[in-house]
């Protein structure tokens, strides 16, 4: 489902150009649960963007579901990145202003869908990751827990393909974070491709496959 | 997104930085008030001159001796002075086809005496049709109404002032009063509180042109007030003048005949020219909100990076970003604009209670064009901030906590 050929990804930091990922071949299928670990700046992250499309490679050809998105315009990239991934972020993101309800409502307002689906859906959603009760709290209302479930509400509202989890239980105690990967694992026993950014191997330990990233290269590709 | 769902998102952001909007409305707002309330006193002061001027009779020519503009040629050696505009040329006027009336005026002043009361007076030297001209009122009595202005009747009619100071409570109607050297009978006592161009008609004595003529030893009038019988034969009807008194001076062409309308219009375009003039100071004052709208909303721009990135990962498109700011640049300028029209109006209000004379209240173009200016700076210098938040790089702008 997605295939990376020959991907590379420069910075131009001062004068100088800064290789964050180089020359990465990777092929996942649909449905996986992938952990990519490695230690803090060898490109993790930055693979992930590009996976996500938030970040174009400098070099390579990515097909995403038989399509070749390296080259398409802005809008077009915006159009995938909204019916097809999900995106968690280490830090929530959540809109602090907007209720939680209207924080996971987000990405189907910007698809315009109208707002009777989006209330239902919201409210299926949130039943989903046991937070019912919360919809009409805001961000600062909620522990970190709950925010992240937010956050991963959000980020299958639009029923995805696939869900990118950047350190996704980075900034949590151990037991909201084991919450929250349940959640995620849930999730991907759906049938949702999951990929999990962390440093963390015990976290990395619970996918089926791990890459092992290593100076903008790929070190290992284990699978169980 | 619909239109309903970016209002929402609008009103949302706008009410979660309380502070700035509140900020950003009154910079608007004062800029909107003060293009309104200056208008709405410029505008005030023009039509306040204008009412004061049509009062008079818009048909109105007045005929002055002397011409008002310079020959070139020689020094005048052998004493060229203008003839003089006597009564008789006056009389002539009214032959004119299309003149309605002729009020001939001569002016001086003279003391007037009832017994030991004494003071002195603006005399007014004219006939019948200047009642007419000038629409007075009178309030006892009858206007002067002598059949041939070349009498001099010993009568004269008096202002209200005039007549409470040299009668008293006594009855005035028919006494005999001391004017100069001679001796008159009150026929007539004017209206009170009536102005002809800011001069108080309550402390002026009326007589026969020929006897103020006589009274001052003047053999030339003051001016000659004509009235035409319309407006649109104002021209043919100077032209006319000219001729008639050109013929009866030797060919001379020694008096100037205004338009009381071509007066107005100069009054008017001062006070238009000056309006605007107000207009354009005051709207510098929205130029300024327009650069701290910019300023605000590259600030936002700032603050909300995360929120930018946000919006990109979940699929928002650079339009619908560079649409969300710049409502908000939008709402922001138009509440301010109305809050500001409001105060406006309120400002104008208040002025025009305090001076009811003056017709105060801001024109509708300038209504119109304060809101369309206050809209405009604020979308135009919304677009640059709303334009970078639509560029911000998603995963420079995640990384941001």
């Amino acid at each position: 489902m997605i295939r990376l050929q020959g991907i590379s990804r420069e910075f131009l930091v001062g004068d100088q150009t800064i290789q964050a990922i180089r020359h990465i071949d990777l092929s996942l299928d649909a449905g996986e649960y992938v952990a990519i670990m490695g230690p803090s700046g060898s490109g993790k992250s930055t693979l992930l963007n590009v996976i996500g499309l938030l970040d174009r490679p400098t070099a390579g050809t990515y097909l995403f579901t038989e399509q070749d998105v390296t080259h398409l315009s802005d809008n077009e990239i915006s159009q995938v990145r909204q019916s097809k991934i999900g995106f968690v972020f280490q830090f929530f993101h959540l809109v602090p202003r907007l209720t939680a309800a209207d924080n996971i409502a987000l990405p189907m307002t910007l698809a315009g869908i109208p707002p009777a689906v989006r209330r239902e859906r919201v409210s299926e959603v949130l039943e989903s990751i046991g937070l019912s009760d919360r919809g009409h709290h805001r961000p600062d209302q909620l522990s970190g827990g709950q925010r992240q479930r937010v956050a991963i509400a959000r980020a299958t509202v639009m029923n995805p393909s696939v869900i990118l989890a950047d350190e996704p239980t980075g900034n949590l105690d151990s037991k909201s974070g084991q919450d929250v990967l349940r959640i995620l694992e849930g999730l991907n026993d759906r049938g949702i491709m999951l990929l999990v950014v962390t440093h963390d191997l015990e976290i990395g330990a619970r996918a089926r496959r791990r890459l092992r990233i290593v100076d903008g290269a790929i070190e290992s590709d284990l699978k169980q | 997104m619909t239109i309903r769902d970016v209002i929402a998102f609008t009103i949302r952001s706008l009410q979660g930085f309380r502070v700035r909007t509140i900020l950003m409305l009154m910079a608007m707002a004062i800029g909107v008030a003060a293009v309104v309330m200056l208008t709405a006193l410029g505008d005030g002061a023009r039509r306040f001159v204008a009412e004061q001027f049509s009062a008079l009779g818009t048909n109105l020519l007045i005929v002055l001796p002397g011409r008002s503009e310079t020959t070139g040629g020689p020094p005048p050696l052998l004493g060229e002075t203008p003839r003089d505009l006597t009564l008789d040329d006056a009389l002539e006027l009214k032959r004119i086809p299309g003149v309605r009336r002729v009020a001939p005026v001569s002016l001086g002043n003279a003391e007037i005496s009832v017994g030991a009361r004494n003071r002195e007076v603006l005399i007014v030297g004219t006939s019948g049709d200047y009642r007419r001209i000038r629409k007075l009122n009178i309030s006892r009595g009858r206007f002067l109404e002598t059949p041939d202005p070349r009498r001099m009747s010993p009568e004269c009619v008096i202002g209200t002032e005039v007549r409470t100071q040299l009668f008293g409570v006594q009855a005035a109607l028919g006494q005999w009063l001391r004017l100069g050297d001679r001796r008159c009978r009150v026929v007539g006592i004017l209206g009170t509180e009536q102005h002809s161009l800011g001069l108080s008609m309550d402390e002026i004595v009326l007589v026969p042109v020929a006897l103020a003529m006589a009274m001052f030893n003047k053999e030339s009038l003051f001016r000659v007030l004509v009235e035409a019988g319309s407006r649109d034969r104002l021209d043919q009807t100077q032209k006319a003048i000219l001729n008639v008194i050109r013929a009866r001076h030797e060919g001379e062409d020694d008096v100037t005949v205004i338009a009381q309308d071509a007066v107005l219009a100069t009054f008017d375009n001062i006070l238009r020219a000056l309006t605007y003039a107000v207009a354009g100071i005051a709207a510098i004052a929205l130029a300024v909100a327009g650069v701290l709208i910019m300023n605000i909303m590259l600030i936002a721009v700032t603050q909300r990076t995360a929120e930018i990135g946000l919006l990109k990962a979940l699929g928002a498109r650079p339009r619908q970003i560079t649409l969300l700011f710049l409502s908000e640049a939008a709402t922001l300028s138009m509440s301010g604009a109305v809050v500001g029209w409001m105060i406006g109006e309120f400002g104008a209000w208040v002025m025009a209670r305090a001076y009811p004379a003056v017709p105060i209240g801001a024109p509708v173009w300038a209504v119109l064009a304060a809101l369309g200016v206050a809209l405009g700076t604020g979308v135009l210098f919304g677009i640059m901030p709303a334009m970078r938040a639509a560029k911000l790089d998603p995963v420079a702008a995640l990384s941001r906590r």
